[in-house]
C-alpha cells in the first residue's frame, strides 16, 4: 500500500463480502420456494425475499465500486484522499441505510417499483452519501495526477450518481414511470457501470500485467467509446412493449446489438494484455478474476443479451425466465466477478501480506462460476419451454409453470454451489494466513 | 492504426460521440413522453382512482411476484391483460368484484402450489386497484403479449 487513506477501501470491502454473503443465501431461498412454494409464504413472501436478494446485490456491488475508487485514485492520483473521515462517513450512512431498508421490507414497509424498493430516507441517505463521495474523490482526483483510467472511473462514477435523480421521479403514469425507472436501472449497467468496468479492469491489467500505461489507456478510451455509443440508444431494448412509439424496435434493435462490442473488446483486451506483459505477478488469483470477469461478461451480457434483444425474438421471450437467466449471468460476470477480482488484487495489500490464499480463492473461482453458469443453462432450458408453451400455444402461466419443477430443481442445486463458493471465497479472503498447497520451484520474479 | 489512432484522438472520439448519442437520447426521450401522454395512454382517463390503485400495486410490492407489462418478477402471471383475461376489460363494476373475490381467496393454501399473500385492502383502494389494471391493460403495447395467456 502506496498510500495510508487507501486504507479505508478495506472497511468498504469488507462490508461488500457481508452483504454479498446476505444476497446468496436470500437467492437461495428463493430458488426454494420456486422448489418448495409453500415454505415460510406466511412470513416472509417471495416478493419480500426477492427485495432483499436485488438490493443486497445493487448495494454490495456499488459498496465494492466506491471502496476500489478509494483504492484506486490515490494510487493513481499519486496522493492520500482528500477526507479519510469523510470516506468513512459515507460508509456508515450506507450502512445504516442498508440496514434500515432490510428491517423495513421484513415488517412490510417498502415501495413498489422493482430494486428501487427503499423507503424515501433510505433513497435520501444514499444521495448524501453519493455526495459525499463525490466531493471526496473528486477533490483527490483534481488536485493529483489525471490518468486515463481515472478520467473514465470519475466520469462513470458521476453519471452514475446523478442517474440516482431518477429513483425519485415516480410519475403516477405507469408508462412514464417504466420509461424513467429504466434511466436508472439500463444507463446504470449497459452505460455508467461499464465506464466503471473498464476503468477498474485497465487498472488491474496495468497492475498485474506490467503493460504499459500508454497502451492500455488507448484500449480504454476505445471500449468505453463503444459502450456508450451502443448502450444509450439501446435503451430501446426496453421500450417496445411498454406504451412507448414503435420506432424503438428498430433503434433498440440495432444499437442494443452494437452493445455486444465493448463486452467483446474487454474480454479482448484482458486476455491481449495478459499475452503482452512481461510481468509474472504473483497474484494468479487475481488474473484468474480479472480474465473470468471479462469472459462470463462477454457470454452474460453479450451472448445471452444479444439472445433475446431483437424485438421479433423479445416479443415472445419478454418477461420469462430467459430474462431471469440473462440478468444471473451478466451481473455475475461482469460486477460481482469484476469486484471480486479488485478485492483478490487488493486484500493483500491492505492487509500488508503477500497473496496467501491463492488456491482456495481459485476453487471458489471455478465453484461460483460453474454454479453460476449451470443456473444460467437451466433458467434458459425453462425459459425456452416457457415461451413456446406460454407465448405460442397459449397455455395459461401457472399450467405452464408446473411443467418447469425440474429445471427449478436443478437450479436450486446450482444455487448451493454458488453459495458454497461464496463462502469459500469470503472465508478464503478473510481467515486462511498459509497457501494450502505449496508452490512449485519455479522461481516468480514479482512486484 | 496506431499511428491515426492516438490516445488523445479515441479520447476526443469518446467525448464528442458521447455527447452525440445523450443528445439524440433526450429529443428520443421527450418525443416518447408526449407519445405515451398523448397517445399509448390516452385510452381511458388518468383518474385519482387509477392513481390510488397504482399507489396499492406499490404499497404491497406486487411487482416483486408479478410482471406488468413484462417487467417484472416471474413467479407470478403477467397482469398488464389480465382484465382481458377476466373479459372484464370495460366492465368497472365487474372488474371490482372479479378482484375482491380473487383477493380474498388467497392464500390458496394449497399443497405444492405458488401462494399469493393475503392483503390488507380497503373497498376503496380495491376498486382503485380495479381501475388501475384496467387503465394498464388500454394501453398501447404495440400488441404484445402475443395472446392473452400473458
Ligand atoms: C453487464 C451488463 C448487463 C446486465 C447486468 C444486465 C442485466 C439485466 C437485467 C437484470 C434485466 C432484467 C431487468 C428487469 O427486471 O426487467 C435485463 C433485461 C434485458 N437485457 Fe440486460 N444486462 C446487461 C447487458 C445487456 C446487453 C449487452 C444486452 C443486449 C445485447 C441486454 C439485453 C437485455 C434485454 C433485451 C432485456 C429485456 C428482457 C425482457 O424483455 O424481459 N442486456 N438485463
Ligand atoms: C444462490 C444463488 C442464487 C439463486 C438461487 C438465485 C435465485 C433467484 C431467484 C429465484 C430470483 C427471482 C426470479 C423471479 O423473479 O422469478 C432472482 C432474481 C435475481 N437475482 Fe438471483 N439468485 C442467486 C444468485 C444471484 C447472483 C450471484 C446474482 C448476481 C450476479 C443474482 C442476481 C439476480 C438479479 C439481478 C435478479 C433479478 C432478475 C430480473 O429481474 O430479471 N442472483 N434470483
Ligand atoms: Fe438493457
Amino acid at each position: 500500500m502506496k498510500y495510508q487513506s487507501q486504507k479505508v477501501a478495506y472497511a468498504y470491502f469488507l462490508a461488500a463480502m457481508a452483504l454479498f454473503g446476505i444476497q446468496v443465501l436470500g437467492g437461495l431461498l428463493l430458488g426454494w420456494i420456486y422448489v418448495s412454494p409453500n415454505t415460510l409464504s406466511e412470513v416472509l413472501p417471495f416478493n419480500i425475499v426477492r427485495m432483499i436478494h436485488t438490493n443486497a446485490l445493487i448495494v454490495w456491488l456499488l459498496l465494492g465500486f466506491f471502496g476500489a475508487a478509494y483504492y484506486l485514485v490515490p494510487e493513481e492520483s499519486e496522493r492520500e484522499i482528500f477526507s479519510v473521515k469523510l470516506a468513512y462517513i459515507q460508509l456508515a450512512i450506507l450502512v445504516v441505510g442498508t440496514l434500515g431498508a432490510v428491517g423495513s421490507y421484513l415488517v412490510g414497509i417498502h415501495g413498489g417499483r422493482e430494486f428501487l424498493e427503499q423507503p424515501l430516507w433510505v433513497k435520501f441517505g444514499i444521495l448524501v452519501a453519493a455526495v459525499i463521495f463525490l466531493v471526496n474523490v473528486s477533490l483527490t482526483f483534481l488536485a493529483g495526477r489525471k490518468t486515463a483510467i481515472t478520467n473514465i472511473l470519475m466520469m462513470g462514477l458521476w453519471l452514475l450518481c446523478l442517474l440516482w435523480i431518477f429513483a425519485f421521479i415516480n410519475p403516477d403514469n405507469l408508462s412514464l414511470d417504466k420509461m424513467y425507472w429504466w434511466m436508472v436501472v439500463h444507463l446504470w449497467v449497459e452505460a455508467t457501470w461499464e465506464l466503471v468496468m473498464a476503468a477498474i479492469l485497465g487498472f488491474l491489467m496495468l497492475k498485474l500485467t506490467g503493460v504499459d500505461r500508454e497502451v492500455i489507456e488507448k484500449w480504454l478510451y476505445i471500449i468505453v467509446a463503444t459502450a456508450l455509443f451502443s448502450g444509450i440508444l439501446g435503451t430501446g431494448h426496453h421500450f417496445y412493449w411498454i406504451g412507448t412509439p414503435g420506432y424503438w424496435q428498430w433503434i433498440g434493435s440495432i444499437f442494443s446489438t452494437f452493445e455486444v462490442v465493448p463486452f467483446f473488446a474487454m474480454m479482448s483486451f484482458a486476455f491481449v494484455m495478459v499475452w503482452k506483459g512481461r510481468k509474472n505477478h504473483p497474484n494468479k488469483a487475481a488474473l484468474l478474476w480479472s480474465l473470468g470477469s471479462s469472459t462470463v461478461a462477454f457470454f452474460g451480457a453479450g451472448v445471452w443479451g444479444f439472445l433475446h434483444t431483437l424485438h421479433g425474438v423479445n416479443f415472445y421471450t419478454h418477461g420469462t425466465q430467459i430474462t431471469a437467466a440473462h440478468g444471473h449471468l451478466a451481473f455475475y460476470g461482469a460486477y460481482v466477478a469484476l469486484n471480486l477480482a479488485m478485492f483478490t488484487y487488493a486484500m493483500p495489500i491492505l492487509r500488508g501480506r503477500d497473496p496467501y490464499n491463492q488456491v482456495l480463492n481459485m476453487a471458489s473461482f471455478w465453484l461460483m462460476t460453474g454454479g453460476m453458469a449451470f443456473m444460467t443453462f437451466t433458467l434458459t432450458f425453462a425459459g425456452t419451454i416457457q415461451t413456446h408453451m406460454q407465448r405460442i400455444v397459449g397455455d395459461y402461466f401457472m399450467d405452464v409453470q408446473d411443467q418447469l419443477g425440474l429445471f427449478y430443481l436443478m437450479r436450486f442445486g446450482s444455487g448451493i454451489a454458488v453459495v458454497l463458493g461464496a463462502l469459500l471465497f469470503i472465508y478464503s479472503m478473510l481467515v486462511v494466513r498459509r497457501e494450502v498447497v505449496k508452490p512449485g520451484p519455479v522461481a516468480v520474479p514479482g512486484e | 492504426m496506431s499511428e491515426f489512432l492516438t490516445k488523445s484522438r479515441a479520447r476526443n472520439v469518446f467525448y464528442g460521440g458521447s455527447i452525440f448519442f445523450v443528445v439524440v437520447f433526450v429529443a428520443l426521450t421527450a418525443q416518447s413522453h408526449r407519445h405515451i401522454v398523448d397517445k399509448a395512454t390516452a385510452g381511458m382517463p388518468l383518474t385519482d382512482e387509477v392513481v390510488l390503485g397504482k399507489h396499492v400495486w406499490e404499497r404491497n410490492s406486487c411487482i416483486n411476484c408479478h410482471t406488468l407489462h413484462g417487467e417484472g418478477a416471474y413467479f407470478a402471471p403477467e397482469v398488464g391483460n389480465v382484465m382481458t383475461r377476466w373479459g372484464v376489460l370495460d366492465d368497472p363494476e365487474g372488474a371490482y368484484e372479479m378482484l375482491d373475490g380473487w383477493m380474498a381467496a388467497q392464500p390458496s393454501g394449497i399443497e405444492g402450489r405458488r401462494q399469493m399473500p393475503h392483503f390488507e385492502i380497503t373497498e376503496e383502494e380495491m376498486r382503485g386497484l380495479a381501475e388501475f389494471l384496467r387503465w394498464a391493460d388500454q394501453t398501447d403495447t404495440q400488441n404484445w403479449p402475443p395472446n392473452d395467456a400473458g
